[in-house]
């Protein structure tokens, strides 16, 4: 099973801004380079891009989690 | 005068009031987040008290833990800091609501100067010079060829519905303005629903120069100016006192005009009233009233000799204005940077961590801001400012010479910061000559960032 992993530490967020819906929903497929979430580092923001491709996305962290790096964000099937 | 103080901040500002507080026989209460645990805000105060997760919004902005907080602790008082809550005209209400004394203003008049068009508005009213442009909407093209005449070239033509700098147009000359106007009311009809615009004429080349001042809500002083014209994507880096481009008489206008802004609001607490200076045309214009204490204060303070989180405290307490303008004057030139946990080699990222060793400068006329400690872990749930290094000398030369000597002395170990930039820029020309303004620094920015390079210490 893959794991998509947080490049960096700090607060994770699924969606762009709180009115956009998530980039990704549990269970969508993911491509490589597919941006799957935020994550924001002392106020500035990153994008987190999948680095392996693979269906069945779960997210094992919930928006604005705080993160450490290296932290598992998700998984894939 | 206050007995207890809940401190609804963190980092080196949290460290800054409770000393004051201390120094005046206050009581002192921190809030923390679950990453700030081990802060030294939180170890410092008298007592400590835990507001929930590490996003600042389920705590350092969260009212409700916050007022909790207080009344648990007996509070008689909170002090909001700077950021978070501190321009929060709800926030000002609730504190006063709860039967708590918030160290600032009334929530009106936070609201009243955080609304541009009413801020602006109360500026012109009481006599302080703004931007030349419309007093709101303009009613069509013939009234704008008016407004031109105030305004000259180049001018701005915003959608008054637009922001984030949508709709906004700049005109060169009047052929550009003839054809401007009408494609902007028609693009701002489209995409907004509105064809209303604004004008206002643009500053192309301007220092930034502000005014702090004190109030009572009666009466009001100003502590003189700073400088605060090195600026990265409208972020202060670099802050000076008093500023080298003012003339005694173009001092005493601006200053006053502040003043006379302070008493128009019956404005309480410390402020700071900003303002463009445009050299070219020897002319200031108001830009924004900020109403909470600045991380820039401490300049103000070196030259002044004034504990400007002091008087906040005592007159928050019911005291009127200890110092009448003539109390108040200026000896030498100070200086403050900016360390923040970024490496500017690498186009400032953010650079959280742990800090193994730490070393300080001291020494005559300089003082150092900060929450670090060696062992201490900066959370990257906050801002990254690390502290801030202030050096006064009796000239700007000689403050020029102390910062380069200060941060010669300052080691942080295990974090890259944004001291190579305060090294380069002490050594810079153009810096030395005072010769800049709010776009120098990312002009010079392009050229020097490469070489920037923090050393990581072990």
């Amino acid at each position: 099973m893959a794991q998509l992993l947080s490049p960096l530490p700090g607060t994770f967020y699924r969606s762009s801004a709180p009115d956009q819906p998530p980039y990704k929903a549990d269970g969508d497929a993911v491509a490589v380079g597919d941006v799957i979430g935020l994550i924001e580092v002392m106020k500035s923001f990153h994008e987190v891009k999948a680095d392996v491709a693979g269906a069945g996305l779960r997210f094992v962290v919930d928006n604005e989690d705080p993160v450490m790096a290296g932290a598992v964000l998700a998984e894939l099937t | 005068m206050l007995k207890r103080l809940l401190i609804a901040n963190r980092g080196e500002i949290a460290v800054r009031i409770i000393r004051a507080a201390r120094d005046l026989g206050i009581a002192t209460v921190a809030v923390y987040s679950d990453a700030d645990r081990d802060a030294l805000h939180v170890q410092i105060a008298d007592q400590a008290v835990a507001i929930g997760p590490p996003a600042a919004k389920k705590s350092y902005l969260n009212m409700a833990a916050i007022l909790k907080a207080a009344a648990d602790t007996d509070c008689d008082s909170i002090h909001p800091g700077y950021g978070f809550l501190a321009e929060n005209a709800g926030f000002s209400d609730a504190v006063s609501a709860a039967g708590l004394v918030f160290v600032g203003p009334s929530g009106d008049a936070i609201r009243l100067m955080g609304d541009k068009v009413a801020a602006r508005s109360a500026a012109a009213a009481a006599g302080v010079p703004v931007v030349p442009g419309s007093d709101g909407r303009v009613a069509g093209i013939e009234a704008g060829r008016h407004v031109l005449l105030d305004t000259g070239f180049p001018v701005m033509i915003k959608a008054a519905a637009g922001g984030g700098g949508r709709g906004i147009r700049i005109a060169a000359d009047l052929a550009a303005f003839e054809q401007a106007f009408p494609q902007a009311e028609a693009e701002a009809l489209a995409a907004f629903g509105d064809g209303g615009l604004y004008m206002e004429k643009v500053i192309t080349r301007a220092r930034h120069i502000e005014v702090q001042i004190l109030g009572d809500g009666v009466d009001a002083v100003h502590c003189f100016e700073r400088e605060c014209s090195l600026q990265r994507r409208r972020q202060k880096v670099w802050e000076e006192a008093p500023s080298l481009v003012l003339t005694p008489r173009l001092r005493e206008q601006l200053c006053g005009s502040a003043v006379a802004l302070a008493r128009a609001v019956g404005y309480s607490g410390a402020g700071t009233v900003e303002y463009l200076y445009d050299d070219a045309a020897d002319r200031f214009y108001f830009i924004e009233m900020n109403t909470r204490i600045q991380v820039e204060h401490p300049v103000t303070e070196m030259i002044t000799g004034i504990d400007l989180v002091a008087e906040m405290l005592r007159i928050a307490g019911g005291e009127p204005l200890r110092l009448r303008q003539a109390d108040i004057g200026t000896r030498g030139h100070a200086i403050e940077v900016r360390i923040n946990a970024e490496d500017p080699s690498r186009d400032f990222a953010p650079f959280p961590g742990t800090v193994t060793d730490l070393r300080l400068p001291g020494g005559p006329g300089v003082r150092f801001d900060s929450m670090l400690y060696p062992g201490y872990t900066v959370p990257p749930f906050y801002d990254s400012l690390l502290a801030k290094l202030i050096v006064h000398g009796e000239t700007r030369e000689a403050a020029l010479v102390r910062l380069q000597r200060a941060l010669s002395e300052l080691q942080i170990g295990g974090i890259k910061t944004t001291k190579p930039l305060f090294q380069a820029l002490a050594a810079d020309p153009s810096v030395q000559s005072s010769d800049f303004h709010t776009r120098w620094l990312e002009g010079w920015l392009q050229t020097h960032a490469a070489r920037l390079t923090p050393e990581l210490e072990p």
